[in-house]
Order: C-alpha cells, then structure tokens, then sequence
C-alpha cells in the first residue's frame, strides 16, 4: 500500500483527523471518509465545478487538491452552508427561481454564486455570468441561477 | 359532482401554479441521495480496461500482474461472463428489418470502438481497480476501422460483423403523393441543401453510476440506480441475468442528470450487477469523466441531403429528404439505435401540409461509440432540415420567412389532419404560436435593427422554427416492437390516519419536478394542502407499474394516473364520509383537508378525524361498510400513436464574421403543450432544453480521428454551454389541451432542444445572407463560419 | 479517474525543497497551485513517483516592489496578482489579462510559477512575461539563475529549467508612463484556451515606440511577431499599412492548428488579435 498521512483540519466547524492515502483528493476525501456527499464529483479534472468548495475562505476545486494538501486547514461544505445560515438568502432565492432542477451541480455552484454575493457583489447580469462561467450546469440553462444570484446581491445591498 | 369537471377551478387546485418544489430544500442543504454517495457494508468497486482501439481482435488477455495486487477482489474478461448473461439483442420488430447482433456486457475477441470495456475490475477501492487497470496486458491486433459513415457501405469497406454482408443496419423509405412530379413543375423554385450534424453526448453532470446489491439467500438483486426507468431495468436484468422479476428491486433516488443517456443497458453497467450476483456482495460502478465520453451513448451524427420545391405563391410543393446516420457497432438494447433515424423520417416538414413526400433513411455501423436517444430524438434534425430549407426558399421567392409559414402551417381549426410521413396531430396551434411569437418578439422592430446594424458593419441575423415534438407515447413507440418498456404509468394514492395523502407513482424524478406536479395534480384534486402529500417514486418495491420519465411523457401519462386516482380515492372517502355524516356524497366535497358541504363550503369533518375513525374506531362503522382509503389507477394513450405538441421559437444572433463567433442575442420560444401544471417548472424545462440546443448549434460534438479515436474526451475539450454566452430566454405558452386526456397536459421537455438549432441555424444565415454565404453544419463553430465566407 | 500512487512530501523551506529535488534517480514532479498538474495526473497521464507540495514554501509566495521592477514569488497565486495594488499600479498587463485565465476558483489556486513552469503553450501567462521583457529566476540546490522569458519557453511543455531547478520567481519591469499594454484572446467560451490571442506591450504609442507582440496558443509556444514589430516601429499605428505588414509577417510565422482551429485559422485569428487590439490600444 502506498504512503499514508495523518491529517487534522477543521470542517464545518468540527475539528477532523484522519489517516489518508497521499493520493486521495479532497472532494473523495470529504464524500468517502467523513460521508459529506453533499459536495459532488463531475469530471475530476477541474471543469465541471461541481466540486467547488471553501477552503480557508477562497472557493477552490476539491478534485484539484489532495485531502493532505488541507492539513491545517478550515472547509466548509454545502452541508456547513445549510446549517450556519450565511448562504440562507441564497438558498431560498435560489428554492424560489428553480435554479436548480437536478441537483447535482448546485452545490458547486452554489459556493460560487456565495463567493459573488459576498466579494463582488456587482448587480450585473453578465458579470454575474462570467463569475459563474466556471460550473456546469445541464438542467437549468443558467437564467434562474443569475435570477438568483441577482436578487440577493440587490437585497444585501439594500440592508 | 365529484367529477374532474371541475377540478382546475376548484379552491384549493395547484394546477397551472408556480408552485416551488418541495424537494429543493433537501438538494440545496447537499443532502441528496444520488447513487455514488451510498457506502454499503463489503463493498467492492469497478474499474474497466477499454479497447484503445476502434477495432481490434483482442488476441490474448494477461491478468497475472493485475491478480497479484493488494486490494483485487476479481478480474472479469468477456469469455467470464458467458455462464451468467444471457446476450441481448437491440432490435425492434415494428422498425422492420433492423437488424444488429447479439451483444455481451465485455467485448469478446473482437473490439469494436474505442471505449468498448474488454476487462473488468472489481477491488476495495476504485483507485486500487485503476491500478490494477493499468497492470492487464491485452494484446491487440488492430484492424481496419470503418468510421466515416459516408463510405460505410462501399463494396471496398470493411465489414464490421462476420454475418452481414455489409454495414447496413436499416434502410426505410417514406413516399407520399407525387414527389417527382411535384419538383418537375415549371412553376416551383427548387433549393437543394445538405445539411451535416456532428455527434455530440449528453454529459450528465453525474455521471452513469450504479451500485448493486445481490442477497443470495433470496436470489434477490437490489440496483441502485442512476436513470429514468426502474421497471424496464428490472425487466431486463431478469430476462439477462436469468432472475425472477419479482426478485429484482429496482431504485432510482435523486438523478444528477439524465436527458434518454441514463436509458439504456450499458455493458459496463449490466457486468457490474453480474459481478454482484457472482461475488454475492456489493458493487459499485461510476463511469469517471473520461469513460463517460467514450461510452455514455452518443446522439444525432446524421447527414441529411434535402430539397424542397416552393410555387411562387409559397407555397410547398414537395419535400425530398436522405438521411444518413452512424450509430456505431450495435443498435442499443433495448430501444435500438433505429428510432433516431426513423424520428428524423417521421418529422421532417409534420407541421406543414405538403401532400408530397419522400424520405429515405439509411442506418451503418461504424467503429465509433453507440448512437441512441438522447433528449429531443431526431427533432433537432428534422426541424433543421425542413425549416432549414423553408427559409431558404422564402429568400428564393422573396417572401418573408414569417409569411411563408403562415402559408403552409396546418390551420389552427382543421384538426385532426394526418402529415405526409402518416403521423396523426390533433389539439394544435401553429398559426396562433407563430403569431404570438411574431408581436412576443417585435419581429418588426428586430428588422429595423437588423437593417440599421448591417449599415455599421454589425451583421444580426432573425431564424425561427415552428415544431413539432413528439410527446405522451403510446405502446406504438416500443411496447409493439417487443421492448420490455410500458407505455402505461400507475398512480397509487392513500389516506392516512393523520388525513395525509401518500402518492405513489412509476414516473420518475431527475430534476423536471416530477414528483412537484404528482403533488400538485393530487392535492387539487383530492383536496388536500400540498404539504400533506407525500410522493414515492423510483422504486419498483413501493410503485405501480410503469414506463418512466423520458419521451416527454411523465406528466402527460404519469400526472393523468396520479388525477384518476386522486379522483377514484375522493369518490371513496366521500362514500365513507356520507356514512359517517348520514348524508349522500353527493353533497359532500372535499376541500383543504376537509369534508366540507358542496353547497355552503361550510366543514363537516376533516380527513384526520375521518381517517380515525376507519383506520381506528372501525366499531362506529355500519358492520356492512369496507371503507378503503386506498386507489389505484393506471392510464395510457389510445388510439394514437403519439400526443403532439407545437412551438414557435426565434434567435436573434450576432456574428462577428472576422471571427467567426456568434452571440446569441436572444431567444424566444413560444410553446403550446397543452395544460401546463406548473408554468415555472415548465419554463425551466424549455429553457434548460433550449440551451442544450445551443450546445448542439454552437459547441457540442464528439470529435473523432480517421481511425475512430475520439479527440476530445474531456470536458475541456468537448464544450458544453456555459454561463457567460448563454442569453436570457422569453417564454410564451398556448394551452391546447389534448383531448387524450382529463388532465389535457402534453410533453414540454425537450421542445427546447428539439427547435433551437433550426431557429439558431436560420439567424445565422439570415446574418450570413449579405454576404452570400450560408452554413448548415452543426456545430456551427467559428472555423467552420469563417471556411464559409471562405475566409481560410 | 484517479492519480497513479506517488510519494509525497511538503517541505516548510525553499532549501528543503531543493534538497528534495536534488534526486536524479526519481521522476519528481512539483506541484504548485495543482491546477495543470492534478487534472493530468487524475488522467494517469502524469505519473510522477514523488511529488514535492510547495504550498508550504511561504518564502515563494510574495508580491515585491523593487526600483523598477516587481518581484513575485513563484507560489503567487492568481487570485492574490488580481487583489496586488503593486500589480494594478504598476504592472497593468496582469490587470487586463488575468480575468481572462479560466475560472474564479481555478485563480485561487493556480500560481505564476506553476504557470511557467508548465509552459502550456495555449496559456496566457508566458505570453504576457514574455511581451513585459520579464526574468524569470531559477533556483536548484547549487545555483540560482536569471534567464529571460524569451529564452525560458523553449516549446510545447519545454523550458529551460534544468535538472533539479525550480522556479524561484518573475521579475517584470515597473510600466512607465508612456507605455501602453494591450491583450486580447479568441475564446469559444470565457476562460478556455484561445484560438488565438496576443499580448503587446509599447514603450510608446504615437510613434510606436519598443513593441513587442507575443502570440500565443496558436504555436508550440508563445512567439513574437518580430517582422511586424519592425515594420511598424516609428509609425503611426492609425497607418493603413500596419495591418497589412502584420498580415505579411503572419505569413512567414509557423502555425500549429488544434481541434478548434487549424493551422490557417489560426493565422487569420492572429491578424484579427492583433489589429483589435492595436485599435484599442490607440
């Protein structure tokens, strides 16, 4: 077998050690060992987005990096997002818009349309679009998730 | 009355509300249940070794290394699997003459495209599998491949399969009226064109993934499953892996995506089931990306040669169509690769009435991925085709591409009519869809543009289609060709204790709303608040028998099952509640979760207290009273092959001709599919369907080498549509009911993609025009826009 | 789709990191932001024996303003060249390029370093070192080195990095006043590979002064279009010769085509790169 490492990290806020082979990802890592499956697997090769999450604040791609790459760190998942409320906005617009239909994408997307309404926020639909160029979505044909994205950013800016 | 005479005026009727989907909370809290994210105890996982070749005898298998590694549960090759699956054959008697031969889950001694699994792994971990992947030396001796569709049945080609005499996989011909004579008139204006449509693939955001079960000491499998129609699954894994029926359980939870790719039986798939049962212990296969590409089924691939004769006066004379299309080595079991094909025949020109038609379809095998359904089966080609041509002939005859159609459009008031390819429409409103596209869209004030643009050197195009789509199918589709695949869907509907509706229903749920409209259809008519129901579906344990979601036909056929039995089970609860109430149930309704009085709305005793007194207090009940709070009812279509719906689309499209690039401005689409039950849930249909079109207009196409090897396996290289260059999407409806049905709803899902690429297709060579050049190749892609002009 | 096994090690420090590397028996590979490097290596395309994690090298992640030049460090991360007020002032190629590189959470991860390094001759990045006259500095656990960009991307995932060498950093000069930048891509969608795309850099406009126009993705690497540049040195951009002399030298110029362009695509996407992008930079 090959090399393995002891990893500690926290994730959604509840500290995690583990032994891990050196080669697991984080996106198998989060879905095989902790059972966090909210977080998906597209193409493992860094396009489909569907495993965007949050490490250390930044979104990044969980099968671009090795689960011992995030040792030390702090993760959230889209099961962190639907306890801690920060994302609760986003949430219903996007129950409200249908900007979502299978699934499967959202939770990628949904850290992504996260990351818009918390650092960008520029009520622009084609910002908005390129800013969220980087996940796939088959259902929807993107319209409602812009929707979305927009009526948050416009009701954050009006609080 | 308790009738269904009433039930989309009632109070408390969901029926055309926005009503948003329950399970949508589940889903963004990233607690969906998709098949990959079950951990089952003694699990195994799958991995295959694929042919790299697109044809090749495979000489000899070496797995010692591969056995020899830490964590290897069990190596199949083909000749493993022989004992334990029966072949299977994709034919379909009623496609006469089609032919294909019999098929294993692995290649057996020759490969035959590239991607075809060879050897199959099962170990502790799909990393170990790949490993071990890696360690299996196949030896291959390649042969020659036959790839271009075009030269498949040239005498010199390679013959694919040993027992044909040649690549033909199905021929049919379609002649109505007087073709020849029509095109000899002195009085028509001929355009000939041919038109090209590249494969292109679904590429489900999940991929296909399957996770089975096998109990030995009940000779019972349990598949997990990725797709959208548990019933035929079942049907088929008894037949092949020799199982009773009854013994397969079939469960389908949340689907990441299907669009007809997760329909079919996939070899890799059924050997990961005949390695549970063998191995008696779980296994789980999830196609990676890079296999998706390779061996998800691929669609469309067709070249169609056409020409149409249109009299000064616009009107169609005759339609001439020869499609040909590639399917690859087989016909996929169990609908057959031949319905694409035959669509594409049956379709061509169906909204317009041409008296005289002719088309000829010719099926090959090739050494490339298999060919099957995919969302919107033929309908992006025959929309294509034939508006394609139509609008090309108005600008022969100086007509407008709108007057045209006017013209040759089935007249709104004249239904039923029957289409020269034979297809029965009924319920339709094409001129009233073109017309309200027409002022939806401000045609006019688009011209304007149009014309002011071209002035500045901006060159914006304007196309339509007016469609066709195919929807609610009857056993004419599959059942009659002898495909284990029901045309019927049953909805089971009971009352609690708690006067709670539980439904459930054999249509399936990937993400339309399935399981929204089943709720809505049940809570209106029995007359209960939404969230008291409670819907199953996808799973053949707990289910009634039926066909699915696919071919647009969940709410159409499934929704009417769920309206019957809701109705059958108030008629019931009402008789109960007379007694109760000693009062005829006649004048009783049932409303909000209320016995209420018909006459005064005024409550008499609510669904709980009722449900108490049967499930509990059965002693208050005359002895002679056998209540039962339970219905089951099932529907098809009769008499009809099909429920047609129509829809009139247009693009607006910028090219940017130095470059090639096309921005889609806008897209309008206006639908008629009958009763809509929830219009938010179908404009979302139509507009995820539209931008799957844009995909096949602009983007999407499997790209293969000479010798079979695909080039762009992943998804950096195969495009799909994303974000940024998707335009916003105007949605208008008509709402024909068809008279098949109480409920009257029609198909809406794959409108979309079924028109799009007609009407983006159309724009871009009305943008073209000026410099007289035109494309009818998709993808339409930048190179191909500027090779065009004759730029390079 | 999952990586080959590998060994695996994070160094805290350059000097470990080199000590690392200083191995001619292994296939080693470095991994940076993993953006190139993971998706190839979950292809089993990479199948490196040890790969040497240089996230936590924090000495190779800085942003530095010098005199006249800035510094970054090779572990600089996209996402951080976008957020650098040292970049925006002073080095506003990056500005006008950087939204271009893929996606959001890809500039989150991926790094300058791991850019170079890689020399994807579709990738951004070399172009725009090579159109700013960067230096790029290599370091093994013998020597440290300044090699120019223009020498450093030799070809299709080639370099100049010898055994047991690492890029250390990049060094662009300050912009000054007169300089005028331009960058321009051909996408079929945002953040994909071009078709055809160029970075130009003038020390000035009106006369063009100093010009350099690096192509890219059309090639084995990023190139500079020398004929042109000469053509048009001294003129007046507004000129109806400029765009025919940069058509000439397209001619001689060695296009490699790709399956969304062929080579001829290429070199007529090149000449509209180019001319759109000294229009917009008049």
């Amino acid at each position: 077998m090959g090399q393995t490492e002891n990893i500690t990290l926290t994730v959604n806020d509840e500290q995690v050690t583990e032994s891990v082979p050196v080669r697991l990802n984080l996106v198998d890592f989060l879905r095989n060992n902790l059972g966090l499956t909210g977080s998906h697997v597209g193409c493992e090769h860094g396009v489909c987005g569907a495993c965007t999450l949050e490490v250390d604040g930044v979104m990044v791609r969980g099968c671009l990096m090795l689960a011992v790459q995030a040792d030390g760190s702090s993760i959230t998942t889209i099961e962190g997002l639907g306890e801690n409320q920060r994302a609760a906005d986003l949430q219903d617009a996007f129950k409200r818009n249908n900007s979502l239909q299978c699934g499967y994408c959202t939770p990628g997307m949904m850290a992504s349309a996260l990351e818009y309404v918390e650092t960008i926020r520029n009520p622009d639909r084609d910002a908005i679009r390129e800013h969220l160029s980087g996940n796939y979505c088959r259902c929807t044909g993107y319209q409602s998730i812009v929707d979305a994205v927009l009526e948050v950013v416009e009701e954050r800016a009006k609080r | 009355m308790t009738g269904p005479l009433n039930i989309f005026d009632k109070p408390n009727s969901y029926i055309g509300r926005s009503v948003s989907r329950p399970e949508a909370q589940r889903l963004i809290e990233g607690r969906g249940q998709y098949v990959d994210d079950l951990q089952l105890p003694r699990m195994v996982h799958a991995a295959f070794a694929r042919s790299p070749y697109a044809h090749a005898k495979i000489i000899n298998i070496n797995k010692s290394e591969a056995e020899k590694l830490p964590g290897v549960v069990a190596i199949f090759d083909g000749a493993d699997f022989v004992d334990h699956v029966s072949p299977y054959v994709g034919t379909l008697t009623h496609l006469q003459g089609l032919r294909s031969p019999p098929q294993m889950p692995l290649a057996i001694d020759t490969a035959r495209w590239q991607g075809e699994p060879v050897v199959m792994v099962v170990a502790q971990s799909r990393a170990i599998a790949e490993d071990a992947c890696a360690l299996i030396d196949i030896e291959f001796e390649p042969l020659e491949a036959v790839c271009d569709a075009e030269t498949a049945l040239e005498l010199d080609s390679p013959v694919i399969h040993d027992e044909y005499e040649n690549n033909r996989a199905w021929e049919r011909i379609v002649d109505s009226g007087n073709v020849d004579d029509a095109f000899a008139r002195d009085d028509v204006t001929v355009v000939e064109r041919t038109f090209n449509f590249a494969r292109h693939t679904g590429v489900t955001l999940e991929p296909r993934a399957s996770v089975v079960e096998f109990n030995p000491s009940e000779n019972a499998l349990t598949y997990h499953y990725s797709g959208q129609a548990p019933h035929m699954m079942q049907a088929i894994l008894s037949k092949i892996l020799n199982l009773h029926e009854e013994n397969i359980r079939v469960i389908a939870k949340d689907v990441g995506g299907s669009f007809g790719i997760k329909i079919h039986l996939y070899g890799d798939e059924l050997a990961t089931a005949a390695a549970a049962k063998i191995l008696k212990r779980p296994v789980k296969f999830v196609a990676d990306r890079n296999e998706s590409f390779v061996s998800d089924i691929h669609a469309r691939d067709h070249r169609v040669k056409g020409r149409i004769a249109v009299a000064q006066s616009g009107e169609i004379a005759a339609l001439e169509i020869d499609d040909l299309t590639g399917i690859g080595p087989y016909s996929m079991y169990p609908r057959s690769s031949g319905i694409e094909c035959n669509q594409v025949l049956n379709l061509t020109g169906a909204p317009y009435a041409i008296e005289n038609y002719r088309a000829k379809g010719t099926i090959v095998f090739q050494n490339k991925n298999m060919m099957c359904q995919y969302r919107a089966v033929g309908h992006p080609i025959a929309m294509a085709v034939a508006d394609g041509l139509l609008e090309s002939a108005a600008h022969e005859i100086n007509m407008d591409v709108v007057e045209i159609r006017r013209k040759n459009l089935f007249r709104d008031n004249n239904y039923p009519v029957t289409t020269a390819a034979g297809m029965k429409l009924d319920d339709l409103s094409h001129q009233k869809a073109l017309e309200k596209l027409v002022s939806f869209m401000d045609y006019d004030g688009l011209r304007k543009d149009q014309v002011g643009a071209r002035e500045q050197g901006v060159y914006r195009g304007i196309g339509f289609v007016s469609m066709v789509e195919v929807t609610n199918p009857s056993p004419m589709f599959y059942g009659i060709g002898g495909a284990p695949i029901s045309a019927q869907d049953g909805a089971t509907v009971r009352l609690d204790a708690a006067g709670a509706l539980h439904v459930s229903s054999s249509i399936t749920e990937q993400g339309q709303g399935t399981n929204t409209i089943i709720a809505q259809i049940a809570a209106g008519v029995f007359g209960v608040d939404m969230d008291r129901v409670k819907v199953t579906t996808g799973d053949t344990a707990t289910t009634p028998y039926g066909g699915g979601t696919w071919a647009s036909r969940g709410a159409g056929i499934g929704g009417e099952a769920v309206l019957l039995a809701s109705n059958a089970l108030k008629e019931q609860v009402l008789e109960v509640a007379g007694v109760i109430l000693q009062s005829s149930a006649e004048n009783l309704d049932i409303e909000h979760g209320l016995v209420v009085d018909s006459e005064n709305r005024t409550e008499r005793i609510s669904l709980g207290d009722l449900g108490k007194i049967v499930y509990y207090r059965g002693n208050e009940l005359p002895s002679d009273v056998t209540p039962e709070l339970i219905a089951t009812r099932h529907f098809r279509v009769t008499d009809i092959p099909f429920v047609f719906t129509n829809g009139a689309m247009a693009a607006h499209v910028e090219v940017d001709i130095e470059t090639g690039l096309v921005k889609v401005l806008d897209f309008w689409a206006v639908e008629d599919c009958g009763r809509v039950i929830n219009p938010k849930l179908v404009d979302e249909q139509i507009r995820g369907g539209v931008v799957q079109g844009i995909g096949g207009a602009f983007y999407e196409e499997c790209i293969y080498s000479d010798d079979g090897q695909l080039q762009n396996a992943s998804m950096a290289d195969y495009l799909v549509p994303m974000a940024a260059e998707m335009p916003d999407i105007h949605i208008a409806h008509i709402e024909t009911p068809t008279k098949t049905s109480v409920l009257g709803a029609k198909g809406a899902g794959e409108a979309g993609t079924g028109g799009a690429p007609a009407a983006l297709m159309n724009a871009v060579n009305d943008a073209l025009r000026p410099l007289n050049t035109s494309i009818y190749q998709m993808p339409m892609t930048p190179q191909r826009i500027l090779k065009a002009q004759g730029t390079v | 789709m999952k990586a080959a096994d590998f060994a695996y090690e994070k160094p805290v420090d350059l000097a470990s990191a080199l000590d690392l590397l200083n191995d001619e028996d292994r296939d080693i590979q470095l991994l940076a932001g993993g953006q190139s490097l993971m998706p190839m290596m979950n292809f089993r395309l990479a199948q490196p024996e040890l790969l040497i994690d240089l996230n936590g090298v924090d000495e190779l992640n800085f942003i530095e303003e010098e005199g006249e030049v800035i510094t970054i460090g090779a572990m600089a991360r996209y996402s951080q060249l976008q957020a650098s007020p040292i970049i925006s002032q002073h080095v506003p190629l990056f500005t006008l390029a950087l939204p271009h590189i893929a996606h959001a959470a890809v500039r989150n991860r991926g790094t300058i370093g791991g850019s170079v390094a890689l020399a994807d001759p579709a990738a951004e990045m070399p172009a725009l070192l090579i159109a700013l006259g960067a230096t790029i500095t290599v370091i093994s656990k013998s020597a440290e080195r300044e090699i120019s960009a223009r020498d450093f991307f030799i070809g299709i995932y080639e370099t100049a990095l010898g055994n047991g060498e690492l890029v250390k950093s990049v060094t662009v000069p300050k912009a000054k006043k007169d300089n005028v930048y331009g960058f321009y891509e051909l996408t079929r969608r945002h953040g994909d590979y071009a078709m055809a795309g160029v970075a130009i850099a003038a020390g000035s406009i009106d006369p063009v002064s100093d010009l350099k126009i690096v192509l890219f993705s059309v090639s084995d690497k990023p190139r500079r279009l020398k004929d042109a540049e000469a053509v048009l040195d001294g003129k007046d951009l507004d000129n109806a010769d400029a765009h025919a002399s940069v058509k000439r030298a397209l001619t001689k110029f060695e296009f490699q085509g790709d399956l969304n362009a062929d080579a001829k695509t290429k070199q007529h996407l090149a000449g509209v790169v180019i001319k759109r992008t000294l229009e917009g930079m008049v």
